[in-house]
């Protein structure tokens, strides 16, 4: 699993960063010895430095979530894109995979964000403002509703019929459903987003497995020249989609 | 502090307006410095064609842009309000790195209309001094379009423009825009290839009398080689423009029309991964002596110049005012002060209009390729009786329709299940959105100042963006708005779809990166902080460049204005500050 998140391309970039400054720390040069100064070389280009993404492991389970927090996310995710006759939902796309991935590296860290305090709930209008990073944030969400379905319903929500659980995640993104420690709503939001990208992102972070999201609403995928097809008005897009590291055909009868 | 030996230039940040700057001064053999707080950026290699259309590294994961953890700001709606951090990105998207938001744009490139320039005289003029209430900051800006004609014809054979002009030297041309002030030639390159749902809506505003045009691109249609000697390529309309890299030289920034040049000069350098803390006044407060940057190992030094020219992003250019004491920072209780003043943005709305039986293939695109109409942009309609003055672009713009981006509306909580996954396969391939792009006029209460709580890495107070539409803007907005729907209607969808624009500015959803004000220029030092030339009116060695120097934020987006203005300073610089370096290019 690729902690860091910055790929093998981002950490060869970091690396050729500090060989430079340890460099100029020996007494190359006396100021702004951490910068990178370049001059009249015409623009620096390194071999092997292109920062190539990094694909998700999805030979194994769950890296982050414990088993009653990977039944809910199955089961909610399920409710949210299920499988039916158009194709295949959530579960078989790998959603919960993909999140999991996701949650166990930065994104789940909040490494980008702005996570210092004082803190304060603020207005609808200033954003997020919970202490939470998502990893934390789905930790507590998901305790807070097993403990609120299993009070009203004695039942782990995974464990509850699927209207049952289309009542309890409208209720949760309304706002009428409340959680000890974790405002409901927001966590609604994080997870219907995280769902969204999980079906609907490249395949190489874990989701939309066989292009199940793509070929559901027929996006083509990560297709460099459409040129062709601009001016083809109204015409069906005639090729079958196609994700970064290409598409299972390539690879598989 | 240990000092490193003097330079010519020093130049603060290196997007747009800083790669051209420092162009035109090596070209005056002047001995010019750059830092950059981010990384360098090569489109090629950091955006190849084989893995740069990732809907959820760049867009979601938001790899291209500042990131919060460095450096944020906080917001607030008023002063009655605690302003907050942003501790995610929502709104819009500062660039980190070389080329700066300029690697992430659309390519968008318009020019002001000539009325835009005299905001406040023009409107007064034609409407009485009641069409601009009292609390309604806005000022002429101290520079006419014809003065700045040129320079945007500089920018756009810069960028390759992919374009049809609609006046030539005052005779209005067929297929351009008919409102746009006179321009001295055709655009280098012609319009992108029109796909169908800007096309359908082109049919239908020009069936209601309106004037639809292609939109300007800095999204290449063929070959191009500019004057700089720089080649480029087409366009291959794979949809992912709009924030993210081109790795394909199709889309300009400063990377694929300048750098290639630039970097090749022994009077140029650029230091990377190098941040600046803070302007440093000489010791009678009339000139910058230097500046005090940061090295990615935390050291820091002052680096003296003779010249100095700020070109980080908007905001960043005035916290670093403001950190730095340069200039009285504005007070909107007393309406005193200048730094921080006038800031303003951009507001936008959509119309979704889906059809039964026409496939729109909403994937394709490039970051400016659509069908626009002005006809309700600037003074080009009658206000008499609107309640409102300025107003803003509609049309198609067909940027792509990425997949979660398009699906998921963090403001709608109710998009999921078994229903919403039917009417999602069904519909996708045929739905799409007019957009409205609107002016915002300045206010007494929206302006930029300190924060007295959050800090940085650094330690440094962040920006406080106190912020939020007036009455002028939501009754502009949704006037377009109004108009947007009956031109989808007259497309004959099956569903047509309105989303105004409601309530206060929200800093979640993204709505555009066009923040603009906080270092205004104008014709006395009194109400502006930079004269026409951008250089500071009580500092003159020190030039301010982007969308910081804006009166008011007028319907179009900034980047063509703010690349026309670098280049109308930067010609003062070098035929007339230099042989007088020091002194005022406008006197007081």
């Amino acid at each position: 699993m690729d902690s860091d998140g910055l790929g093998d391309g981002g950490r060869a970039r970091l690396s050729r960063r500090r060989l430079l400054s340890a460099g100029a720390l020996l007494g190359a040069a006396p100021l702004g010895v951490g910068a990178e100064a370049i001059r009249g070389s015409g623009p620096p280009w390194t071999p092997n430095t292109a920062a190539y993404p990094q694909a998700a492991d999805t030979g194994h389970r769950y890296d982050f979530f414990t088993g009653p927090e990977a039944a809910f996310v199955e089961a909610a995710a399920e409710r949210m894109i299920p499988k039916d006759e158009l194709g295949p939902g959530a579960v078989e796309a790998g959603v919960p995979i993909f999140i999991d991935r996701q949650l166990a590296g930065d994104f789940g860290k909040a490494a980008s964000w702005y996570m210092q305090g004082p803190w304060a709930a603020g207005e609808k209008t200033q954003g997020y403002q919970s202490r939470y990073t998502p990893a934390q944030m789905y930790r507590a969400a998901i305790a807070g509703i097993d403990k609120a379905t299993q009070r009203a319903s004695n039942a782990t929500f995974a464990r509850l019929g699927g209207d049952d659980q289309d009542a309890f995640l409208k209720r949760l993104a309304s706002g009428d459903q409340q959680l000890d420690g974790v405002d409901a709503k927001s966590y609604f939001k994080l997870l219907l987003q995280n769902v969204m990208e999980g079906f609907f992102s490249d395949p190489i972070y874990g989701g939309n497995r066989d292009m199940a999201g793509w070929k559901l609403i027929g996006f083509p995928g990560a297709r460099y020249d459409l040129t062709a097809y601009v001016t083809q008005h109204g015409k069906p897009f005639p090729l079958p989609p196609v994700g970064i590291t290409g598409r299972p055909a390539w690879t598989r009868s | 502090m240990p000092q490193a030996p003097k330079v010519d230039a020093l130049i603060v940040g290196f997007g747009w307006t800083g790669a051209i700057l420092a162009q035109e001064l090596t070209d005056a053999g002047l001995n010019v410095l750059a830092v950059e707080r981010g990384d360098w950026v090569d489109t090629a290699t950091d955006f190849a064609t084989t893995f740069a259309q990732d809907e959820l590294r760049y867009y979601w994961r938001k790899e291209l842009f500042q990131r919060p953890a460095h450096e944020t700001l906080t917001v607030r709606n008023n002063v009655a309000e605690t302003a907050l951090p942003m501790r995610q990105l929502g709104s819009f998207l500062p660039g980190v790195g070389v080329g700066g938001a300029g690697v992430h744009w659309n390519g968008q490139t318009w020019r002001f209309l000539p009325s835009d320039f005299v905001a406040r005289s023009h409107n007064i003029e034609r409407y009485g001094k009641a069409a601009v209430p009292d609390d309604m900051t806005i000022q002429d800006w101290g520079v006419s379009y014809q003065e700045l004609e040129p320079y945007y014809d500089k920018f756009e054979y810069l960028c390759g423009v992919s374009g049809k002009a609609g006046n030539l030297n005052g005779a209005i041309q067929p297929g351009g825009d008919p409102f746009e002030g006179p321009r001295s030639r055709e655009y280098p390159n012609p319009p992108l290839e029109m796909p169908y749902a800007p096309t359908l809506f082109a049919q239908a505003a020009t069936s209601l009398g309106h004037h639809p045009f292609p939109h300007p691109a800095s999204n290449l249609s063929r070959a191009y080689t500019n004057p700089l000697g720089v080649q480029m390529g087409p366009c291959t309309y794979c949809g992912f423009c709009e924030k993210y890299g081109c790795g394909n030289y199709s889309k300009s920034s400063a990377q694929t029309t300048i750098l290639p040049v630039l970097m090749r000069k022994p009077n140029f350098t650029l230091k990377t991964n190098c941040e600046a803390l803070k302007l440093n006044l000489a010791p009678d407060g009339k000139s910058v002596s230097s500046v005090t940057l940061a090295d990615a190992n935390g050291q820091t030094y002052d680096q003296p110049a003779e010249l100095v020219i700020l070109s980080a992003y908007v905001l960043h250019n005035v916290r670093l005012l403001l950190l730095s004491g340069v200039g009285k920072p504005y007070d909107p209780k007393t309406g005193e002060g200048i730094i921080g003043k006038n800031y303003a943005y951009q507001i936008t709305s959509s119309v979704r209009f889906t059809f039964d039986d026409k496939i729109l293939n909403p994937f394709i695109g490039a970051g400016a390729l659509g069908m626009m109409m002005n006809d309700y942009n600037g003074d080009n309609f009658d206000h008499t009786g609107l309640g409102f003055i300025g107003g803003g672009y509609i049309g198609v713009l067909q940027t792509g329709a990425r997949p979660i981006e398009t699906l998921f509306d963090p403001g709608d909580l109710t998009a999921w299940g078994a229903d919403w996954k039917k009417k999602t396969a069904r519909d996708y391939l045929k739905t799409f959105f007019i957009a409205t792009h609107g002016a915002v006029m300045s206010h007494r209460g929206n302006y930029l100042d300190l924060d007295p709580t959050y800090r940085d890495v650094f330690g440094r107070p962040l920006m406080r963006m106190t912020f939020d539409y007036t009455d002028n803007e939501h009754r502009m907005s949704d006037y377009l708005t109004d108009r947007a729907v009956e031109i989808a209607h007259a497309m004959n969808p099956r569903e047509v779809k309105p989303k105004y624009r409601k309530g206060s500015w929200d800093v979640v959803p993204y709505q555009t990166t066009h923040n603009t004000g906080g270092a205004i220029m104008g014709t006395d030092p009194k109400s502006s902080a930079l004269n026409k030339y951008l250089q500071m009116w009580d500092v003159p060695n020190l030039f301010v460049m982007g969308s910081t120097a804006f009166p008011q934020q007028p319907g179009y987006n900034p980047t063509g204005t703010v690349a026309a203005l670098a280049y109308h300073a930067a010609e003062a610089i070098k035929s007339q500050y230099l042989k007088a370096p020091g002194q005022p290019l406008v006197q007081a």
